[in-house]
């Protein structure tokens, strides 16, 4: 039997804000089941670039196929293809006028359009899974940035999604909650969830990461398995980051 | 800490304040009783209570004043509904994005907000009323909705662009349509930052809506200027009459206020 077709393939993506390039031929697949970690300096195009592959932002030029939808400007299947393709963003971005389990709900119910009752139960269980079903009735401003950013996996996760986007989940967090979001997110690779991860947290990264992908400038510098990755990298600019950010 | 110099706690002081006050009050209230002696005026204001409730053999009736009060809340609140509709209409086109939806909202509302609202009353009553063959007070309905929609487009166009952007990423990464996004996760939210102005907007149209009563609409304003062609009584009158405009928008705005302290507890 032939492999599977990848989950998400990227082909000579370009992609441009004005006159700066933030994307400059970028080739990326990532198979059914792959961890995928992208890391690099601030501005080197990671965000940009996974926020191509939900149709948050669009590129330039370039083929992105990610599901099987081809993803463009005007593709009349982007709406189908984001409840396939979960994201979780940096700054939460909870509904903040609605309680967890009815921003849990929200999703399920308006737009895979499945019945309040089922969607409640979904929600109860995500939550359990990212431990805090105590939390459902509070509103988001109730709770701290770590449980927050909990109920968000956990709003995706309710989408029963294919692949879950991850942009720098734990930047905005303080420190001593960043360990329980990456815990939750390893129990989610650990479960088989094809993941792409916009990270700075290299521990996790060389925890789950089936391949590592480094930026700047736009560029894909490196693509590598974690454990070439961390040791013997190609390229001087990658080894130049790793050692700036694991010095400490 | 330094204290204030002894001129300004003088001034500060409340009963000095109150003093003031009821000085300059009486001050006017003095200028306009001796202006009005020396033009003749002969006052009467025992006969403005029957213009607001009577008490006849049949017992309790309510007055013209009261009766045009009601006309006029009738007119307002039926035109405010209007320009709450046609105000999200063209917000929404607006931020649209699409070039057209766009163009027309500028257009429509450069329009409206550059023609003086006397002007575009009569543009509708005497132009448009007799080409698509509508009476006075459908006139005055749709011209106060479509003045006040242009104002309240504005409102709902900076509440709705006050929600934070990730809100409209976060509900498009889950699939949302641009309508459910708007429906579910950024209108609800924009009401808070929208109630205080649209309070000012509610009172505005109870004040504007005088002005229909240069088409003769019967309304609280027409009410009055037919009392005092009846009576002559125009200073009594006119008082009386800015009076309950004026009790009117204040317990407008006061209710107002309260729902207001309950959205912001709530949130």
């Amino acid at each position: 039997m032939p492999e599977a077709e990848p989950i998400i393939s990227a082909v000579e993506i370009d992609k441009f804000f004005g006159t700066f390039q933030a994307l400059k031929n970028v080739n990326l697949t990532v198979d059914q089941g792959e961890r995928v970690v992208i890391c690099g300096p601030s501005g080197s195009g990671k965000s940009t670039l996974i926020r191509c592959f939900n149709g948050l932002e669009n590129h330039d030029a370039g083929q992105l196929v990610v599901d099987g939808i081809d993803v463009h400007a005007d593709s009349k299947e982007i709406r189908a293809l984001r409840q396939d393709v979960g994201m979780v963003f940096q700054q939460f971005n909870l509904f903040p006028h609605l309680t967890v389990l009815e921003n849990l709900t929200i999703g399920p119910i308006k737009v895979r359009k499945i019945s309040k009752v089922e969607a409640e139960e979904r929600a109860r269980k995500y939550l359990n899974r990212v431990h805090i079903p105590e939390q459902a009735d509070k509103y988001p401003a109730q709770l701290s940035g770590g449980q927050q950013q909990r109920v968000a996996i956990a709003r995706s996760l309710c989408m029963e999604t294919r692949v879950m986007l991850f942009d720098e989940p734990t930047s905005a967090l303080d420190p001593e909650m960043i360990n329980e979001v990456l815990d939750v997110m390893v129990e989610l690779a650990n479960s088989g969830m094809t993941m792409v991860c916009v990270t700075h947290e290299m521990g996790f990264a060389r925890k789950i990461a089936d391949k590592m992908v480094f930026m700047e400038a736009g560029e894909i510098v490196e693509v590598a398995p974690p454990e070439k990755f961390f040791t013997k990298p190609d390229s001087a600019r990658c080894r130049a980051f790793l050692d700036q950010i694991l010095e400490h | 800490m330094q204290r204030a110099p002894l001129i300004t706690r003088f001034f500060r002081s409340v009963p000095i304040s109150v003093g003031l006050y009821l000085f300059i009050v009486t001050g006017l209230v003095w200028l306009a009783f001796t202006g009005s002696q020396a033009m003749g005026y002969n006052w009467q204001w025992y006969r403005i209570p029957q213009y607001l409730y009577r008490l006849t053999d049949d017992g309790f009736e309510w007055g013209e004043i009261a009766v045009g009060l009601v006309k006029t809340l009738q007119l307002s609140s039926i035109a405010f509904l209007l320009a709450l509709v046609l105000g999200l209409l063209v917000a929404l086109l607006r931020l649209s994005g699409l070039v057209v939806g766009t163009g027309v909202a500028i257009v429509f509302l450069e329009i409206i907000r550059n023609t003086p609202l006397l002007v575009l009353l009569y543009l509708f009553y005497y132009v448009l009323g007799p080409v698509f063959g509508f009476n006075r007070y459908v006139a005055s309905i749709l011209c106060l909705g479509v003045f006040h929609a242009a104002l309240i487009s504005e409102i709902f166009r900076a509440g709705i662009n006050a929600v934070a952007q990730g809100q409209w990423e976060a509900a498009k990464s889950i699939g949302m349509s641009t309508g459910q996004a708007y429906r579910y996760i950024v209108l609800p939210q924009s009401v808070r930052f929208m109630l205080p102005p649209m309070t000012g907007e509610v009172v505005h149209m109870v004040k504007s809506s005088a002005i229909v009563s240069v088409i003769a609409v019967a309304e609280l304003t027409t009410i009055g200027r037919n009392i005092i062609s009846d009576t002559y009584m125009s200073f009594e009158i006119w008082f009386t009459i800015a009076a309950v405009y004026m009790v009117v928008t204040l317990i407008l705005s006061a209710g107002v206020s309260m729902v207001e302290k309950r959205y912001s507890t709530n949130s």
